[in-house]
């Protein structure tokens, strides 16, 4: 009874903006990019001092952070999962990585024991969600609190100092006059769009949330490829640590409070359905932009933050609303 | 007798589709109304309007001499219409009681007042002559004693206008009779009852009146013992049913054995079950639904865990712990149902369709081929004839025979040598059956073979060349040549007991 039939197809008018319009509508991008172009001209409008280059630049290095997280928070969230664990486990490889430069190790090196922290906790997590089968907000809200601790543990509660000066360059260095953290923020980026976009395992991830039943049934190994995700999950919560260590030059174990939260609503601001199965790696993007635009806007505003959180929280409601209503 | 309900010249549509055109009905006190059609007919349609749940564009629905106009599904009942639908609405982990009352529980100073709650579901139980353990959560009680708790709760509403959807598609032969029972002692106590089945032997069994719905209108409607069965059915479809299964070919005596199922047991309490599948041939599973097929087979593939299992594929024993495994070795699985196990919903024809099999169009670094992707696409939508505009459209957008045909193509993109059909024509009209079965007939020439699941007997009789009998988990017989027909299946699928009732 819902077969295709001639009036459902657009045939509004034939132009070739319409039928692009039209399309474009559909994508889960559009109303996300829309809200963010929509907040940046009002805080344009508002502050003289936000459309400068150095604010601007300033802003997207802030983001970068809760961005870098946001992508395997996006692909968790894709399979219709979640990762509490990432802040936490931020400030452990962040602090694993800085254990190992002071411990004598190059900053290369050192980079990739943070980075392997990561991944081999992120696998943790998937090892429960995908082999034991226990629901992700479960078993990475009780990681959270593991990872916290193995922080607390290792530093004894004190941030590590005294990194090499080399090590800075991460955090705080330019490459043909863009801030390291952005490119690498851009760099991560390109990755995941090629990954989830034009590769097997990207399909996979999105099946998994479209359907999980029908993937496995269909003889995908659902299993692996949720393994898979948490670990990448995992990376970058990892990445983002190293990053901000190499900010800060200092490994801190109370890092990240909260992050999980920040990348959560950046996934969840670019149009990524919390269910799984539908959203885009750039939407991500761009919500994480917003997020970052509106903190900085208010800042310069004055508004305080008692009050920007307020104003925060109900955005997110807002954009959930409207996003929602577009599904129906 | 005076007339409980008149539907009057109900018309509804929807966009794009005329749903239902200048529909009337008249439901007698004390009379059971058969409503007939095939799916996509408009009978869902039509009681959804009757119970609020659309509202109709132009009619009118008379209830007692009352026009009356439904917003929801709240006005419906407080109309006295109660409606029984094909998925219950109990909450599982409550007991009948709780689920009867659920809602409007009888307070007593605020507090539930369990001991009147409970005589009074006890008394409907006992006027309709069950007996329901009050105390278990409803999941503990049997198919059919949830759907008697369904028929109890709806007249606790006061219902005497009662829609049963469907409601003997679960039921075993001797829970089915339980039911006409039921219906029976409604039927003297004044209520009138609006019932939906594909099965004609029930029609005759408990109905007075019929209506024949086809594309939205009204064929015919008569009393039930002024027509035959092949003029009801006939009426249905338009048609003569008879040529839509292939002709079968006889198998060569010397044919290969594909899939050598030696033993396969579900857990330890559960019978040990074996089965063949030879070259090119489609092996029928018949029996009743809950007879344990889809258990089987999903146990077979690996898709659930087993205590037991032997098979070997082409004479080479396997483990088969995953249908990742079985597609491996050109094993697939069209599952039972297709929104649930079969699509994605979210994404379009091509995704749905190259989903398991990428690796063929991907590229050199693991980048997808589009372009080469599209082109299998449009090749494989032309063969299994998909109708819509081009693989981009989503699938949500199909009909129900188009979404199974993205399934089926799923599998014709890989080079399968077994594929195993669960009920693949459920919820499919009579023309898109047609051409899945056609379909299967062309697979097998191309030494395809194919374990077709199915609880239409007809369908099991007119496409299998043999068929495997099921009876409670346990395969009770494998029929060849002349013993497939109706009767030996459903002798052997019911126990041997009962097969009088079927005809």
């Amino acid at each position: 009874m819902n077969n295709i039939t001639e009036s459902q197809i657009p045939h509004r008018s034939n132009t070739s903006f319409a039928l692009r319009l039209s399309k474009w509508r559909k994508s889960p991008v559009f109303y996300p990019l829309i809200g963010f172009v929509v907040i940046f001209i009002a805080m344009a409008f508002i502050n003289d001092n936000f459309l400068t280059t150095t604010n601007l630049s300033n802003v997207a290095r802030q983001v970068s952070i809760n961005a870098i997280i946001a992508v395997g928070m996006t692909c968790a969230i894709l399979t219709g999962g979640i990762d509490l664990s990432v802040g936490p486990v931020m400030a452990l490889s962040g602090t694993a990585a800085a254990g190992l430069m002071v411990a004598g190790f190059p900053p290369e090196v050192a980079i990739l024991g943070g980075l392997m922290v990561g991944a081999l906790f992120g696998a943790g997590n998937g090892v429960f969600v995908a082999y034991a089968k226990m629901p992700p907000i479960i078993v990475t809200l009780a990681t959270m609190g593991i990872a916290r601790g193995l922080a607390l543990i290792y530093t004894g509660g004190y941030p590590i100092s005294g990194l090499p000066e080399g090590f800075s360059v991460l955090g705080r260095g330019e490459f043909m006059g863009i801030q390291l953290p952005i490119l690498v923020m851009l760099v991560v980026y390109l990755l995941a769009f090629v990954v989830l976009n034009h590769t097997a395992i990207g399909r996979y991830i999105y099946a998994i949330g479209g359907n999980e039943e029908a993937a496995k049934l269909s003889g995908i190994r659902v299993s692996r490829y949720k393994l898979l995700v948490y670990t990448i999950s995992g990376v970058t919560a990892a990445l983002a640590g190293i990053v901000l260590t190499s900010r800060l030059m200092s490994g801190q174990p109370n890092a990240g409070i909260g992050f999980e939260l920040d990348a959560i609503a950046a996934v969840v601001l670019g149009g990524t359905a919390i269910a799984g199965g539908r959203g885009a790696i750039i939407g991500t993007l761009i919500g994480a932009m917003m997020l970052g635009v509106l903190n900085n806007g208010l800042n310069l505003m004055g508004v305080s933050p008692y009050v920007q959180n307020v104003i925060k929280g109900g955005i997110i409601l807002l954009a959930i609303y409207i996003s929602r209503s577009r599904d129906k | 007798m005076s007339t409980l309900l008149t539907l009057e010249h109900i018309s509804k549509s929807f966009p794009g589709v005329n749903a239902l055109t200048d529909i009337s009905l008249q439901l007698q006190e004390g009379e059971v109304h058969a409503l007939l059609g095939e799916n996509g007919a408009g009978k869902s349609t039509l009681m959804k309007i009757l119970c609020g749940i659309h509202r109709p564009d132009q009619g009118d629905i008379v209830i007692r001499g009352k026009s009356c106009e439904f917003h929801n599904y709240h006005d419906a009942i407080a109309a006295g219409v109660g409606i029984i639908f094909q998925e219950f609405s109990l909450i599982p982990y409550l007991n009948a009681v709780e689920n009867i009352f659920l809602g409007r529980e009888i307070r007593h100073w605020g507090l539930l007042d369990r001991s009147t709650m409970r005589s009074k579901a006890a008394e409907l139980f006992k006027r309709l002559n069950v007996d329901i353990d009050l105390d278990v959560p409803v999941d503990h009680l049997s198919v059919a004693e949830q759907q008697f708790v369904e028929i109890a709760k709806a007249l606790a509403l006061n219902a005497n206008i009662l829609v049963l959807d469907e409601p003997t598609a679960t039921l075993t032969p001797s829970e089915a009779d339980h039911l006409f029972r039921i219906m029976r002692e409604l039927k003297s106590q004044g209520v009138g009852m609006i019932f939906i089945s594909h099965h004609m032997e029930e029609i005759y069994e408990i109905c007075d009146q019929v209506t024949v719905l086809r594309d939205g209108c009204k064929v015919g409607e008569c009393a039930v013992k002024d027509v035959e069965v092949d003029a009801l059915v006939e009426m249905m479809v338009g048609r003569k049913i008879e040529n839509s299964f292939p002709t079968k070919e006889i198998r060569p005596a010397e044919t290969k054995v594909v899939i050598d199922a030696r033993c396969i047991q579900l857990h330890k309490e559960a019978p040990a079950n074996s089965f063949q599948l030879y070259e090119g041939e489609i092996l029928g599973f018949a029996g009743l639904v809950g007879s344990g097929r889809t258990e089987l087979v999903l146990g077979l593939l690996g898709a659930t865990p087993v205590y037991q299992k032997v098979v070997s594929v082409n004479d080479e024993a396997v483990a088969l712990k995953s249908p990742a495994d079985a597609l491996g070795l050109g094993i697939g699985l069209l599952p039972e149902s297709r929104k649930k196990e079969g699509l994605i919903l979210p994404f379009s024809i091509r995704e749905n369709i190259t989903l398991n099999n990428l690796r063929k169009h991907s590229g050199k670094g693991g980048l997808i081929d589009r372009k080469h992707e599209s082109e299998s696409v449009n090749e494989l939508m032309a063969k299994v004839r998909v109708k819509a505009p081009d693989g981009e459209t989503p699938v949500l957008n199909l009909s129900g025979g188009n979404q199974q045909k993205v399934v089926i193509a799923r599998w014709l993109n890989h080079e399968c040598r077994v594929l195993i059909f669960d009920e693949p024509t459920r919820g499919i009209d009579v023309g898109a059956k047609a051409e899945i079965y056609r379909l299967m007939k062309q697979l097998t020439s191309l030494g395809v073979s194919i374990i077709m699941i199915s609880s239409e007997l007809p369908e099991v009789v007119g496409v299998s060349d043999r068929v495997a009998v099921f009876r409670q988990g346990r395969i009770v017989a494998t029929l060849e040549g002349d013993a497939v027909n109706s009767n030996e299946i459903m002798r052997y699928a019911t126990g041997g007991t009962s097969d009088e009732q079927y005809h």
